[in-house]
């Protein structure tokens, strides 16, 4: 299964063949009733996206970018339309654990060492102890942490924390990752290193990546494609494809081609926004 | 974890004025309330008498109405020294009766709180149809509802122990069932959300996140359960007119009016209900050595 890598992402949604599409989001509304009008936080989005891809959600708040990372995630229910990933309905997908999810809190849990917070999924899903040990001290070693194994997470920094919870996100290995505004609550200088850690694993892994973020430069750095939402009612304004190559390190954000990325995104917010 | 060494060494001091103005008060008092007896009974009888035999004798009276704290320490102390432990003249004959009880029916009233907890939090309807009766049970005074269950405990043959553990479970379980309840709705959404990410059963959930978060909630009210299983186990005592524990030892000094020897098994009891609690803080610091969360 894992030799299904995608050399460059550059098939359009149009053309991905059924059975490499990782989510398929097809006409979904979410509508909230509320008193006077109902609020209208998705309306009619179509989204496909295809294995490998790195997809980042951009948008202003109450565009309904989290609300679409939360309905793939069978976090939330759908008022209409279809939602498939890898090909069966979100709640198929999440009993099949499909997917690991990084909140924008690290939400370790405070009595577990940073190694047992790891092990957490793998326990849930019944694995030997010896096994678990020993991925879960293989995903803390990819986040740089191995030597912190012991501590307990509030002995940590928040970007430390926040790398905690990325590795436990990828303990099981699922095949998709998905990220809510995970670097939100950090300083810009973490922010820059925990993008670069994160790019450098996408680009190891290449596994399917749906990522929240309302910072420009984060989604041009990060994604192969952009997807701009606005808000009132929640919709996808433009989808903007990566032309920067796969392997990429910060100095890139100071080339042409990455600020006529961002100028691109940055349009495309605007127009949204009348 | 949180008074500095040094907040705490500036607490002697006031503590020592407090223990201090309390015991001079104490003797006071035990002059004021005793001189009656004590003229009535001791001086007139003799003869001629001044303050300072009145004084002497308020604090050495056979059966003070309030004797005086080194009366107490006094047999208090001797019933620890002068007699065997298996004598029923002995404190700590009485203590081991007591805590017995107290023990069993405070690990009785823990489960029982627990499962109750669980129970309340998975289900909303035992949420609505549970938890009025869990309150309603505690405004039923202990006194009024100690000889029914002894009877009924007694006319299905348990005696000994397990009926007075009973009662004590009866105080114990109603603040664990509230502090368990609270905890165990503690986490956060994004924590429930996680274990929702990971498909994780509703017993996984319980295990793995429900309980370790209700921990910090569920011990400060073990604290308060320990103790008032204690005041569950004496007045148990009371009514069958129990020959032994510190309850049985109350009940025994009000009879032969033995003041003396009812202040010290006060005094004993509220050793034993601070040790206990203290021996719940010390099980508390241990479990939750690694939390900290702010």
């Amino acid at each position: 299964m894992s030799s299904v890598l995608i050399e460059t992402p550059a098939a359009t949604p149009a053309v991905v063949p059924t059975a490499r599409r990782a989510v398929e989001v097809r006409a979904a509304s979410v509508i909230y009733p509320a008193a006077d009008a109902p609020v209208r936080a998705l309306q009619e989005v179509d989204l496909t996206i295809a294995q490998g891809e790195f997809v980042s959600l951009i948008g202003p708040s109450g565009c309904g970018k989290t609300t679409l990372l939360r309905v793939i995630a069978d976090l939330e229910p759908i008022s209409g339309g279809e939602v498939l990933v890898n090909g069966v309905s979100p709640r198929e997908a999440r009993q099949a654990r499909a997917y690991g999810y990084v909140f924008q809190a690290p939400a370790l849990f405070p009595w577990r060492t940073v190694l047992a917070n790891v092990m957490l999924p793998l326990q849930i899903q019944g694995r030997a102890k010896d096994e678990a040990l020993a991925v879960a001290r293989e995903q803390l070693g990819r986040v740089g942490l191995a030597q912190f194994e012991n501590k307990y997470p509030w002995q940590l920094s928040g970007g430390m924390q926040q790398r905690v919870s990325i590795a436990r996100a990828m303990a099981f290995e699922p095949r998709i990752l998905m990220m809510d505004e995970p670097f939100g609550a950090l300083d810009e200088i973490t922010r820059d290193g925990l993008n670069e850690q994160l790019q450098q694993l996408w680009c190891r892994e290449r596994r399917t990546v749906v990522f929240v973020t309302h910072s420009i430069s984060e989604a041009v750095y990060l994604s192969t494609r952009i997807v701009v939402m606005s808000p009132r009612p929640g919709r996808i304004v433009k989808v903007i494809e990566s032309r920067l190559p796969d392997e990429r390190h910060l100095g890139l954000r100071d080339t042409p081609e990455f600020m006529q990325m961002a100028h691109e995104v940055r349009e495309a917010l605007a127009d949204g926004h009348h | 974890m949180g008074t500095t060494d040094a907040g705490r060494g500036g607490s002697v001091g006031p503590v020592a004025v407090i223990v201090a103005a309390i015991v001079l008060l104490w003797y006071a008092l035990a002059v004021w309330l005793n001189a009656p007896g004590a003229i009535e009974r001791v001086l007139n009888p003799r003869g001629a008498w001044d303050w300072t035999d009145l004084v002497q004798t308020t604090w050495a009276l056979q059966r003070p109405v309030l004797p005086a704290p080194h009366q107490i320490a006094l047999d208090f102390w001797s019933s620890l020294v002068d007699w065997p432990l298996d004598s029923p003249r002995n404190l700590m004959f009485h203590v081991w009766v007591t805590g017995q009880s107290t023990l069993l029916g405070f690990v009785m009233g823990t489960v029982l709180g627990g499962v109750l907890a669980v129970l309340i939090v998975h289900s909303r309807t035992l949420d609505r149809a549970l938890l009025p009766w869990v309150v309603a049970s505690q405004t039923i005074p202990v006194l009024a509802i100690a000889p029914i269950v002894l009877v009924i405990l007694g006319s299905l043959g348990f005696s000994g122990v397990l009926p007075k553990a009973v009662i004590a479970m009866y105080l114990c379980f109603f603040p664990v069932t509230v502090a368990a309840v609270q905890g165990l709705r503690s986490p956060q959404r994004i924590e429930t959300e996680l274990m929702h990410t990971y498909a994780a059963s509703r017993w996984q959930a319980l295990w793995l996140l429900r309980l370790p978060a209700a921990l910090p909630f569920v011990f400060p009210s073990l604290k308060v359960a320990i103790a008032a299983g204690l005041v569950g186990a004496m007045v148990a005592e009371l009514p069958t007119g129990a020959q032994a524990g510190l309850g049985a030892r109350l009940l025994t000094g009000s009879y032969y009016g033995n003041t003396v020897q009812i202040w010290s098994a006060l005094v004993m009891s509220a050793l034993l209900g601070l040790a206990l609690s203290g021996a719940m803080a010390g099980l508390e610091q241990w479990v939750l050595r690694n939390r900290r969360r702010s």
